[in-house]
């Protein structure tokens, strides 16, 4: 985990406490441009958290984050700018639901990028076709089922051409015959070279698309490797023990 | 093998449809499922009966059977003259309405009062037809131009200058009141001997502040008076705030590549504001002044309800936002607001507003009575509506700010695009409820001698021309006609806002 030159989000020395609960415990992490990273772990590990710091929706108490040359210190300074560069997709969508789909995806483009309505939503509906769902621009996502919620939510995130996609258990809430749509839009995705950092108990996706695995327990990281080597060889005893439950 | 063969069927001939059975539709459907389906909603049935019959009844023959319809007195009304037991006496209505819709307005200058009426409607109802087209340009001239109108139509009264004549004066208001202050600071510090130099000091550093600031603005309070020098002031004023204020948004909006467009709009805004002032004759003393103590009965009630309802909004989002704030001094200060507002009565507040707020102003600082009546109004209401917004608040899902706050959207962004109309379609139901409270409440404004419709009413039972045995009834029973129209009224169309504004919640 060292740094590198073509690193797009660089992670040093980030320590966080809720309260007294020291959540994250000096995780160090760099992730070069283009690469897909699956950040496991049991519940309460820290990887939600450990991804929300990334685009400040967490503040942290030491430690500093690089997303794209912009340093994001405890101070927070430069929030929106590393928004801009930050997509993120949540477990539980949180779409607008009182907005079209349609409106969803050009509100950030037009109320932060400034665009003409009529370009956002050409290119909204470039990124609604892309996720294969042009034909429900005009519903409300309430009449969508989850699986297609989440495709628009990663299509909202998408029109902000972001440089790295977050995705925090993108398939968790999601009924099981639905997350397979989700998981083929991601891979997609990843296929396209899109920077993405995804927390996922989805063992399957992990071991297709990722690059490295990021094994998290207590509030750091435990190992890290790539999936042939995580799956195959895991070294430390934690992990192995992980592994042991969550592959039947 | 045999049995499994003889329970395949296949039919022959298709079923025609058939009416359904009569005593489950229509009329004796509904008299059997619903009215007489059990023994307790027989009951039920027979008691609702027994109690419309003694209220619709006896109500119907009050207003309607046994009415008074023509006359010209009490005489008129009176059992003796009638031949019959009298019930409501609508001469007497009659002969009060104008009384009731205007009060005391001058007779020939009543047309402004239905002047302004009919803009309030021709302004709102497209307002709240949805279908209807420029809705922003529609708002706008309803909740900015119109109360300005509005002003100058009810109460009269002409322009002396304009934006700058108004800005230099209020700044050099502004400027003298720092320096008399200072100047008093000064000469206390003389007098006392403790503290005195510091204070001296302190109101010698105010003066010069004061003389610091009157010559920034020197520029302006020049150009007032070369305006007000001239033959037509308004008019030089008009023309020189309309040069300004087009330059500088023509300017602030980019210039020659995009400033086209607001330089376009704010010469339009402007050339419209030109036409009020001379239809209206506001540069030669407007129309004649009309007294706020001589305005009275509906037209009193709709000012307040109107102007509390729209003014209230406001204050009430802000107040709402300002309690979930993060910075305490805001938070705290909102918190006092509105537990101050909603722990005193509204009477106590209109009392206050009119008779011992005059007492705390200095020297000749007066507002208007029935000004003060509005901000106490607006205020009250305001703290009401901010607690009824903030539980929508609370309704919004933490998630919604998030994801708005991921996609780089800024706080007031999120606020207003994601968060707030949320917020205010959860609560609808609420915020009618305290709109249709404050629609009433307006009556309490009589306490503090504003004669409001109820006012008026009460007044007129005085008069004894039509003093007999059912004027307080038939009165009242008018004055509650017209406060269930306009509740209702408000009470349906929200309903209609509400079910079109959660089209999102149908799946």
């Amino acid at each position: 985990m060292t740094m590198t030159a073509n690193s797009i989000v660089s992670i040093a020395g980030l320590n966080k406490w809720f309260g007294d609960f020291h959540v994250l415990r000096d995780v160090n992490i760099d992730v070069a441009k283009g690469e897909r990273i699956v950040i496991c772990g049991p519940s309460g590990s820290g990887k939600s958290t450990l991804i929300r710091c990334i685009n400040a929706l967490e503040e942290f108490q030491e430690g500093r984050i690089v997303v794209d040359d912009i340093e994001l210190g405890p101070s927070l300074r430069r929030v929106d700018d590393v928004r801009r560069e930050v997509g993120m997709v949540f477990q539980s969508f949180n779409l607008f639901p009182h907005l079209t789909v349609l409106e969803n995806c050009t509100l950030a483009p037009i109320w932060v990028r400034h665009l003409p309505k009529k370009d956002a939503e050409a290119a909204a509906m470039k990124y609604l076709e892309r996720v294969k769902i042009p034909q429900q621009a005009r519903k409300f996502p309430g009449q969508l089922s989850g699986g297609q919620q989440q495709r628009v939510a990663i299509a909202r995130a998408l029109t902000m051409n972001p440089k790295v996609m977050l995705f925090d258990e993108p398939t968790s809430a999601l009924d099981p015959e639905m997350v397979k749509e989700v998981l083929d839009t991601m891979v997609d995705l990843a296929h396209e070279g899109m920077t993405m950092l995804v927390v996922t108990h989805e063992m399957g996706f992990a071991r297709e698309v990722a690059d490295r695995i990021v094994f998290m327990d207590a509030g750091q990281i435990i190992e890290a490797n790539t999936p042939a080597d995580f799956f195959a060889n895991p070294q430390h005893a934690r992990t192995k023990l992980f592994l042991s439950q969550i592959l039947r | 093998m045999s049995e499994i063969a003889a329970s395949s069927f296949v039919r022959q001939e298709l079923m025609p449809e058939r009416p359904a059975p009569i005593k489950t539709t229509g009329f004796i459907g509904f008299l059997r499922t619903r009215l007489f389906n059990s023994p307790t909603n027989i009951l039920l049935t027979i008691v609702s009966i027994l109690l419309l019959w003694f209220t619709v009844v006896p109500a119907v023959k009050f207003l309607l059977v046994d009415a008074v319809w023509h006359g010209t007195d009490r005489d008129a009304c009176l059992a003796d003259h009638a031949g019959h037991v009298v019930g409501a006496c609508w001469p007497y209505v009659a002969a009060k309405f104008t009384q009731f819709i205007y009060g005391f307005y001058p007779e020939p200058e009543r047309w402004r009062v239905n002047l302004t009426f009919l803009l309030a409607a021709l302004l709102l109802l497209p307002l709240l037809i949805p279908r209807l087209p420029a809705k922003s340009a529609n708002a706008a001239l309803f909740f900015i131009a119109f109360p300005v109108v509005a002003f100058f139509l009810l109460h009269g009264g002409g322009l002396k200058g304009f934006g700058i004549s108004w800005t230099a004066s209020l700044l050099s208001g502004f400027v003298d009141s720092i320096g008399d202050a200072g100047r008093q600071l000064a000469s206390a510090g003389e007098a006392t001997a403790v503290i005195g130099p510091l204070l001296t000091l302190l109101g010698k550093l105010v003066v010069l502040l004061s003389t610091a600031i009157s010559f920034v603005i020197w520029p302006l309070v020049w150009l007032r008076d070369q305006i007000q020098a001239t033959s037509r002031p308004v008019w030089a004023d008009f023309a020189a705030s309309a040069v300004i204020v087009s330059v500088l948004l023509f300017a602030l909006n980019g210039g020659f590549r995009t400033g086209w467009r607001s330089l376009v709009i704010s010469l339009i805004v402007f050339a419209g504001i030109g036409v009020v002032i001379s239809a209206m004759g506001l540069d030669r003393g407007g129309l004649p002044l009309v007294d706020t103590r001589l305005w009275g009965g509906l037209l009193v009630t709709l000012v307040v309800a109107v102007t509390g309802i729209v003014a209230s909004m406001p204050v009430g989002i802000v107040l709402a936002l300002g309690r979930r704030a993060t910075i305490p001094l805001i938070r705290i200060f909102s918190i006092t607001f509105i537990e101050l507002w909603r722990g005193v009565p509204l009477i106590t507040v209109l009392f206050f507003a009119t008779y011992m707020l005059p007492l705390f102003m200095p020297g000749n600082f007066t507002i208007d009575g029935l000004v003060r009546v509005l901000i106490g109004v607006a205020l009250f209401s305001g703290a009401y509506n901010a607690e009824v917004i903030r539980g929508g608040l609370q309704a919004v899902p933490r998630g919604q700010g998030e994801a708005a706050s991921a996609l780089g959207l800024s706080w007031w962004k999120t606020t207003a695009l994601i968060v707030m109309p949320q917020a205010l379609r959860h609560v609808i139901p609420g915020l009618v409820n305290s709109f249709i409270a404050l629609f009433k409440d307006t009556s309490l404004v009589s306490i503090v001698a504003l004669f409001d419709l109820l006012g008026q009413l009460r007044a007129s039972f005085a008069d004894p021309v039509w003093s007999t045995p059912t004027t307080l009834f038939t009165g009242f029973a008018f004055a509650g006609m017209i406060y269930f129209v306009f509740c209702f009224a408000m009470s349906r169309y929200s309903l209609f806002v509400e079910h079109r504004l959660n089209a999102h919640r149908r799946s």
